[in-house]
Order: structure tokens, then C-alpha cells, then sequence
């Protein structure tokens, strides 16, 4: 889901996870009511990243994702065949997004992409059917991005998860996208990347001369939206897009 | 607050029956113990989910309703719970889950806290001033614990703990990662309040005993010190729980036996803890850099 900030990307995953009501319209997610499903759904906010004050093993912000809602304390794995059942889920989920090098080391201490991994892992833990991706490459540096999207790819084959991505740049993932929702001026474009991404169709959308140029490497820039266009650093303004 | 001097013989089973023939000795090792015990557990969320000023702000609102009760003539302890638990019930109208953001938030419970600790002032001066309660109600009256309080400082006590053992989980996870706990239908709102609740116990209890300006002693310092020492949840809390223990007993003995106060023993013990163990984590950390290939990964899987 592309779109420059404030168009509702953020706001329309609100409504998927069932957190926000319509106003009008229906939604229908994974065959029920929004929210009713929040159990095969995996989701990822937009955050900044945890400040090095937080002193919790990544391992343990993982297991959150898997049992965390759940009242009462945990037996310990020696005890209970369940909580060995866990903690197994939790391994193989830090082994697939490749943090098993970092996942014993307080979350803030790590690196921008090292949260990321192991907060896709997070969100991937109960084994979602869908997962909501909210700027996940956001506030990396750009050979994290590439690394986290290549990821996110991989997991979105081998373990058979649709993916719903918001972001604001997408180049870094434009080799990986099968369909692209365009969000500007309180309406949406939906189709291929190359349907979408095109000049004609975003100047529709705008409702304003807009202009897509593509770079000898294949990189896209759009030019000539009626906003000013979504520099990285703006948002880090805490701003939801 | 009186001391008493001792002599310390060395036998640690002749010092322990010389404490313990005095039945306000006893009390004050009971209710210390009681209160560590739900100081470290409570303290170590506190301390994670960085409300240690709101803690503080609860501790000084101690202050005002103590002198209150005392003022008015009604028992002490009526004034600290009844000042702590609507403190607890204004910085959840101030806090963060009111919609506040950090700044806001901090700002507000600094009002409060000013507020509450000038209200204190007027009650003592209402009451005459008498300066040895005052005293009691700032540094707290570690030897004049009667058992009734100790029993009602364990019923207390192992409400407050039942509780978190049941939302310990959910807390840990709304405190740590507030957007997907909620996501994922943790009630964080009712979480934060519920904890500002359990803290506001755990911060008249422990006034009671260690008065309103030490209260930190027990609830920040211990816990503060365990997180250094682990990043893991469980071991964390323990860590907590037995180093509060560890500096109310050892502080109770010393004093014991010395002319100084148990306020000023229990605090410098934890404070001198928790400065040993970031001395420990520089020299950790430096001989880790100066190792070349070593990883200074402090927790090992």
C-alpha cells in the first residue's frame, strides 16, 4: 500500500485488524468481521525502535507475540510439554528471519534491522495467515531495507502468508510486489506495479499533472504530486500515514 | 526514631536470638520482609515500564495523607493508602493511556507531586509541627511496627502479588510492546490502571515502614539493580525480590547493632549494590574491547 502521508494506509489496517469501526462500507477479513479474526493475522506497527533503556531479550519480546495475552504466568519449559512446545516455535521463528546470533541480547541494544527481524518474527510466531507490514523498512538503513524485504519475500513463499504492506519509498521493494494499492486524495488505484505506477494513472488519481520516471537501474520517482514528496527522515515526525 | 546499640558478638546465632528478644525486632524483620518481597516484584514492572517518577509522585502523596491521618486522628495507615490510592487514580486521569503524551504526562505528575508534597507541609503545621512525627513520616518508624500492622501489611501483600501473578504476563506485554499487545487484544488501559493501582499498595506499604522519601529504597533501587544484571523476565524479578530482601535484613541487623538509622542503612545498601554492579558492567565492557574478537554479550543463552 503506497501513498503519501496521511492518505489512511496506516488507518485502513486499523480497520483490518479490526481496531477501528467504518463509517460506512463494508470489510470482510479472512471470511469474517474485522477483528474477528485476529488470531490468523500477524501485524507489525509503525514504530521508531526500542531506545536502548529497554532491557528485555529479543527472545522474550518473540514469545510475546505467541502467548503473551494469555493470563497467569508461564510453567517453565522443565515442567510443562507446552511451554518446551513454545519455546521450540520461538527458536525456529528467530532461525527463519536469521536473528539466532542476537535473539539472547537486550531488544535495545540491538540494531535497527536486528529489531525489525525479530519483530517480524513477532508477528509471524502463531503462525498468521496474514500478515500487516506497517513501514517495516522504515528507519533502516538501505541495505537493511534490501535485506528485510528479500525476508519478507522469503516468508510470504515458504510459509504460505499473504503480506499487506504499507510504505511510503517503494523501490526498495518493487521487485517483490504482486499488487500495489495507491492511496491520494481520499481515493485508491489498485493493480500491478507497472499499472499503477505510471503517470497516466497517478495523474487521475491526483486529479494534478503527476509524472513517473524511471532511473537506468530501474528505480521509480514520482514527481509533481500536489504534496511535497515523502522524504525518509519525515517520518521520524511520529506522523501516521 | 531511636536505635538501639547493641554489641555485636560475631555469632551470628547469638545476634540473631539478641534481635529477635525484642518483639518490635521481630515486627520490623517481619514487615520488612513483606514489604521486599512486594517492593522487588512490583518495583521490577515499574522500573521496565519507566513510571519510576510516577512511583515517586505515589511515594510523596504518602506524605500528605499520612500527615492527614494524623492530623485528623485517624490511623496511619488509613492516611497512606487513602493518599496513594487516589493518587494512583489522578495520574491514571494524567497518564499516558488517558491519551497524554511522555512530556505531558511527566509534567502533570511533577504538578501533583509539588502539590501533594505542600499539602503534607500545611497538615504537620495543622497538627503543631511536632518534629519527631515529621521525622517518622518522611524516614519512616522502622522499630515502632505493631503486629497488627504486620498482618495487615501480609494480607496486602499476597493480594497484591496474586494479582500480578495473574496479569503478569499481559503487563509484560503491554509494557513492553503497547501497539501489538493491543493488537492482539491485551486490555492495555485496564492493564496500566490496574498497575498504577498495585503500585500505589506497594508504595503505602512500603512507606509505612521506610517513610515516605525512602520508599525508593525497596522499589526502585533493587529492581533497577536487576535489570543490569538480566534482560530475562522471571530470574529478573527474582533477582529483585532477593536483593530487597537482602538489604532490609542486613540493613535491620546493622542498625541493630549500630547508633545510625535503618532508613539510612537500607538505602546506602542498595545504592552501594547497585554502583557495584555498573562498576562491574564498565569493567565488563572494557576488558570485552580490549579482547579483540570477544563479544560483550552480558547474557549468554
Amino acid at each position: 500500500m503506497l501513498g503519501s502521508n496521511g492518505a489512511g494506509k496506516s488507518t485502513l489496517l486499523d480497520v483490518v485488524l479490526g481496531l477501528l469501526p467504518l463509517s460506512g462500507g463494508t470489510a470482510t477479513v479472512l471470511g469474517g468481521h474485522p477483528g474477528a479474526g485476529r488470531a490468523g493475522i500477524g501485524y507489525l506497527p509503525q514504530r521508531r525502535t526500542f531506545d536502548s533503556g529497554t532491557r528485555i531479550r529479543g527472545r522474550e519480546v518473540v514469545r510475546l507475540g505467541l502467548d503473551g495475552s494469555r493470563w497467569g504466568l508461564p510453567l517453565p519449559a522443565a515442567l510443562s510439554s507446552s511451554a518446551r512446545a513454545a519455546r521450540s516455535r520461538v527458536d525456529e521463528m528467530i532461525e527463519l528471519v536469521g536473528a539466532e546470533r542476537y535473539a539472547s541480547r537486550p531488544i535495545g541494544e540491538l540494531s535497527g534491522g536486528e529489531q525489525q527481524r525479530l519483530l517480524i518474527a513477532q508477528a509471524l510466531v502463531r503462525g498468521p495467515r496474514l500478515l500487516l507490514l506497517d513501514e517495516p523498512l522504515d528507519s533502516l538503513d538501505l541495505s537493511n531495507q534490501g535485506a528485510v524485504a528479500a525476508l519478507v519475500q522469503r516468508i510470504c513463499e515458504c510459509e504460505g502468508v499473504t503480506v499487506l504492506m504499507v510504505a511510503h519509498d517503494v523501490n526498495p521493494i518493487l521487485a517483490y510486489l504482486d499488487r500495489v494499492v495507491y492511496f491520494a486524495a481520499g481515493a485508491a488505484v489498485e493493480g500491478t506495479p507497472r499499472e499503477v505506477i505510471q503517470g497516466p494513472t497517478l495523474s487521475r488519481l491526483y486529479g494534478a499533472p503527476v509524472e513517473v520516471l524511471e532511473a537506468s537501474d530501474g528505480r521509480l520517482v514520482v514527481v509533481g504530486t500536489p504534496e511535497p514528496p515523502a522524504h525518509h527522515h519525515d517520518r521520524h515526525g511520529g506522523a501516521r500515514g | 526514631m531511636t536505635s538501639l546499640v547493641a554489641a555485636l558478638s560475631l555469632n551470628p546465632v547469638t545476634d540473631l536470638e539478641q534481635m529477635t528478644e525484642y518483639p518490635f525486632m521481630v515486627n520490623a524483620l517481619w514487615a520488612g520482609t513483606i514489604v521486599a518481597v512486594m517492593a522487588g516484584a512490583i518495583g521490577w514492572f515499574m522500573v521496565l515500564r519507566r513510571q519510576t517518577f510516577a512511583g515517586h509522585t505515589l511515594a510523596v502523596t504518602a506524605f500528605p495523607g499520612a500527615a492527614a491521618a494524623t492530623f485528623v486522628g485517624l490511623p496511619l495507615a488509613v492516611g497512606y493508602f487513602g493518599a496513594c490510592g487516589l493518587g494512583a487514580l489522578l495520574l491514571a486521569a494524567v497518564g499516558r493511556d488517558g491519551g497524554s503524551d511522555a512530556a505531558d504526562e511527566s509534567a502533570a505528575i511533577g504538578t501533583l507531586q509539588a502539590f501533594g508534597l505542600g499539602l503534607g507541609y500545611l497538615f504537620v503545621v495543622l497538627y503543631g509541627g511536632q518534629l519527631s512525627s515529621l521525622e517518622a513520616l518522611l524516614f519512616g518508624s522502622f522499630l515502632g511496627i505493631t503486629e497488627g500492622q504486620v498482618q495487615a501489611l501480609l494480607w496486602i501483600a499476597a493480594a497484591a502479588l496474586a494479582v500480578l501473578v495473574v496479569i503478569g504476563r499481559p503487563l509484560l506485554f503491554a509494557s513492553v510492546d503497547g501497539a501489538v499487545a493491543r493488537a492482539a487484544n491485551v486490555p492495555t488501559r485496564a492493564l496500566g490502571f490496574g498497575f498504577l493501582v498495585l503500585l500505589a499498595l506497594a508504595v503505602a506499604a512500603t512507606a509505612e515502614i521506610t517513610g515516605a522519601l525512602l520508599v525508593f529504597a525497596l522499589l526502585v533501587t533493587p529492581a533497577a539493580t536487576a535489570q543490569r544484571l538480566t534482560a530475562r523476565p522471571g530470574p529478573g524479578i527474582v533477582i529483585s525480590v532477593a536483593l530487597a530482601l537482602a538489604v532490609t535484613w542486613v540493613g535491620l541487623t546493622i542498625a541493630f547493632f549500630s547508633p545510625y538509622p535503618v532508613g539510612f542503612w537500607v538505602t546506602s545498601l542498595s545504592f552501594g549494590v547497585y554502583v557495584a554492579v555498573r562498576l562491574g558492567e564498565l569493567i565488563v565492557r572494557r576488558a570485552a574491547v580490549a579482547v579483540p574478537g570477544a563479544h560483550a554479550d552480558p547474557e549468554p543463552t
